[in-house]
């Protein structure tokens, strides 16, 4: 069977993720942040209006991003350089919605705290396995292949005791992709309401959040968030792969403490997102990529 | 080639017949397309004949919906004709069985009519049961989807069978239209690229060349010569992570779980290496009306490096696969498409070159820096089965490795002069079409534009034209070489029904 030995040739190729942090190469779109800046400058009207999908807005002169219809096209990275910037950092899930929009406020912070008690609790029996059931709701097709992935000897997620399930019946957690396509809406208000509680639902990308670049249509929801209750929502125009294990793992309470996101702090009514605090960095020396490179 | 609109379209009447002797007289059908106009709706047909691609077009007067089908004497325009029925409401007389295909609306509903510039509301979709075309003792049907038992995109094959063949499968694509025709009205062209890169997510780099060669060929530019060898290089990446991706498919389903392993491993180090390049995994951004964003991420000793490391790993394993006797006989003699049905359907891509359907429009109509790179032709790979697909992949993967090498060269070559990564695109008017070989097979655009701003945007994916001859390579099978079947033909539900 020459298969076998074919097996081992490539040595340990698995993510260490979370136990470590992974990192991903310079470069890669993993999210946008926002520095401060752009106070009163004439031009920021019309940045905010170069965004395609309206992710870009302006509060008391500030720039907001919403990273839930961000799709990482950089055209505001490109137009206002100062502002925005591009991070490889892909651990950009939140519970909440609120929460994909940066800088953070401090008003959130309590229903924040309390939404996230609340999925705690919730998820407290599942901490051993998890059984995921995904559902496409009108996807482009890439989700697929990131969820897909997962399973990859480079993710290999079932070493977490994360497995992939068919029958919605034995599932804890349903990922779902797409736009919230008006033909599927069925199909995932019942394929939530027979998996049995204890149950969590995650967004997978910014179609399923907001519905992306198409938004709300004749036959998109703008998301699926009206059909079903989502509990995290992982952001990403596909998200990739290790955003996805982030949201998960965020979802089901298996995040180590250093890779969850933050609370702000309190005294800061606003807060600037630098690189390295939005996300607690890592308390370890941070890993080199997996053999796969970045 | 660009449409002039206003000369071209004929007479109702003879449509049928006149695209029927073009076929007759050796072109390929490409497609029939709808478009809202003032006064009624435009059909436009597009066949393919040597090395170029031309139409046939009339207006359908409001007044009367229908015209004379094309599918009596032309079958792969079938679907084509459904959907012009869900999103026009047109009747093609005499087309026999015009069901719901991409969206079933309630009798009376709004049609979305495409290019009226109309807004909509949203519409319900009718998810009352489809008729079932089989009836008799024993038949019974079973529905596979729209939610899969795995991950996959949504759809559902309905298999109306009786006993263990497989007589009749039907298939219903509608479950995740998302309405991205309309979605691209009123768009600028820096934004339809984004869309078209959404509108097949796997066949992003695919899409976005199809689309901005058709708005490049509006404002009568070239493209840099590097940005031409750029687009190359992600658009070989894309079909080597989707020739892989359809092999791991089959692994899958054959339970082999190193090769699964491995070619997966494979695929993964593909989408890294995509996403250094460019910042996304799926080369999103790359592709720009007028050029390209920019230059590769890495430079290009590193991008050598890279494919130094992973096409010897992806040779090795996949001519491994090819002498595992378990693996073979899954795929020999399953799922066959005979070469006189892949003619009737003028199929595409690893579909059609497995069934002697060779035509590759890199090569029979070069665009970007195609035309300027050495390549071998296929040989045809005989016997129409899900073998047969995966020979013409294994060669497709080995010839995308050698473009990328030369593109590469090419670049660094040039290097010294400077690299100019894009031209600059004025606001374009009037309406042409763009194309390019996905993974898939061909991808056409027929887009209209005003000013700069999108008035009508069709995408034709070749997922769309494929999977309508999906059915008939089920005859002899049973029930449990679908997946393998499925895998061979290595579709995206998302360009389908978009
Ligand atoms: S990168 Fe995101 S926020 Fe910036 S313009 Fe693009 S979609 Fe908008």
């Amino acid at each position: 069977m020459p298969w076998i030995p074919r097996g081992l040739r490539d040595g340990i190729v698995t993510t260490r993720y979370p136990r470590r942090p992974d990192g991903y190469g310079e470069g890669f779109r993993g999210r946008v942040v926002v520095h401060p800046g752009g106070d009163g400058d004439l031009r920021a009207g019309s940045i905010a209006e170069a965004c395609p999908t309206d992710a870009i807005s302006i509060d008391a002169g500030q720039f907001c991003l919403d990273r839930g219809r961000c799709i990482m096209c950089g055209r505001c990275v490109e137009l206002y350089p100062e502002v925005f910037e591009f991070e490889p950092d892909f651990e950009t899930s939140a519970i909440g919605r609120d929460r994909l929009v940066v800088p953070d406020r401090e008003e959130d912070d309590a229903s924040v705290a309390r939404t996230r008690s609340e999925l705690a609790r919730r998820v407290k029996a599942l901490r051993r396995s998890v059984h995921i059931r995904h559902l496409d709701a009108g996807s482009d097709g890439a989700e697929e292949w990131e969820v897909a992935a997962l399973t990859n000897p480079v993710y290999d997620v079932q070493r977490l005791g994360i497995y992939f399930t068919a029958s919605p019946k034995h599932a804890d957690l349903l990922l779902v992709t797409g736009v919230g396509a008006a033909g599927m809406l069925r199909s995932l208000q019942h394929t939530f309401e027979v998996m049995p509680e204890p149950k969590v639902v995650i967004a997978a990308g910014a179609d399923a959040i907001s519905g992306g670049l198409i938004g709300h249509g004749y036959a998109a929801r703008g998301g699926i968030a009206e059909s079903v209750p989502v509990d995290v929502y992982v952001p990403g125009s596909p998200p990739t792969p290790f955003g996805l294990l982030h949201g998960i793992l965020l979802a089901v309470g298996l995040l180590p403490e250093a890779r969850r996101p933050s609370t702000p702090p309190a005294s800061n009514a606003r807060r600037s997102v630098r690189p390295g605090t939005a996300v607690p960095g890592p308390s370890t020396p941070e890993d080199p990529p997996t053999e796969a490179g970045p | 080639m660009t449409v002039d609109g206003s000369a071209v379209a004929g007479p109702v009447d003879g449509f049928a017949e006149r695209v029927t002797a073009r076929v007759n007289d050796g072109a390929r059908f490409c497609g029939l397309f709808g478009s809202a106009e003032s006064d009624g709706t435009r059909l436009v047909a597009v066949v393919a004949v040597d090395g170029s691609l031309e139409i046939e077009a009339v207006v359908v007067p409001d007044h009367t919906p229908r015209f004379p089908s094309l599918t009596p004497t032309l079958a792969a325009a079938a679907w084509y004709e459904r959907e012009i029925h869900d999103l026009f409401g047109l009747e093609a007389d005499g087309h026999g069985r015009l069901d719901p295909l991409v969206l079933p609306l309630a009798p009376g509903s709004t049609r979305p009519r495409p290019g009226s510039g109309k807004p909509l509301d949203p519409v319900e979709v009718d998810l009352s049961p489809l008729p079932v075309h089989l009836r008799g003792e024993g038949v019974f049907t079973i529905p596979y989807g729209p939610v899969r038992s795995g991950v996959f995109e949504s759809i559902e094959y309905l298999v109306e069978t009786p006993g263990e063949d497989i007589p009749h499968l039907r298939t219903r694509v509608f479950y995740k239209h998302r309405g991205v025709e309309i979605r691209f009205e009123g768009m600028s062209v820096a934004d339809g690229v984004l869309l078209a890169e959404r509108s097949e997510g796997v066949a992003s780099v695919a899409h976005a060349i199809a689309f901005c060669e058709a708005i490049e060929r509006l404002a009568g530019v070239e493209i840099p010569s590097a940005a031409g060898l750029v687009r190359v290089i992600h658009a070989e990446l894309e079909r080597v992570a989707n020739h892989l991706d359809s092999v791991i498919r089959h692994t899958e389903a054959a339970g082999q779980a190193v090769a699964y392993a491995r070619l997966s491993l494979h695929k993964e180090r593909v989408q890294r290496l995509r996403g250094r390049l460019c910042g996304s995994r799926f080369g999103r951004g790359v592709v720009v009306p007028g050029g390209v964003a920019g230059p590769l991420g890495p430079d290009a000793g590193q991008l050598f490096a890279a494919l130094d490391e992973i096409e010897p790993a992806i040779r090795a394993d996949l001519r491994l696969l090819m002498t595992t006797p378990s693996f073979l006989d899954r795929l020999r003699g399953t799922g066959v498409v005979p070469a006189d049905l892949a003619c009737r359907y003028a199929a595409v891509g690893p579909v059609g070159r497995g069934s002697g359907q060779m035509e590759d429009v890199r090569f029979a109509r070069p665009y970007a820096a195609y035309g300027r790179l050495g390549h071998q032709l296929l040989e045809p790979k005989g016997d129409g089965d899900a073998l047969g697909r995966q020979r013409v992949r294994n060669d497709e993967i080995t010839g995308a490795f050698h473009l990328i090498r030369q593109a590469n060269d090419r670049l660094s070559e040039e290097a010294h002069d400077g690299h100019a990564w894009g031209v600059p695109v004025g606001p374009v008017s009037g309406e042409a079409l763009g194309w390019a070989e996905a993974p898939q097979g061909e991808v056409l655009y027929l887009v209209r534009v005003e000013d700069g701003r999108l008035v009508r945007v069709k995408p034709r994916s070749a997922s769309f034209h494929n999977l309508a001859l999906f059915h008939a390579a089920f005859p002899e099978d049973i029930l449990t070489d679908f997946a393998f079947i499925e895998a061979s033909f290595g579709l995206s539900i998302a360009g389908v029904s978009s």
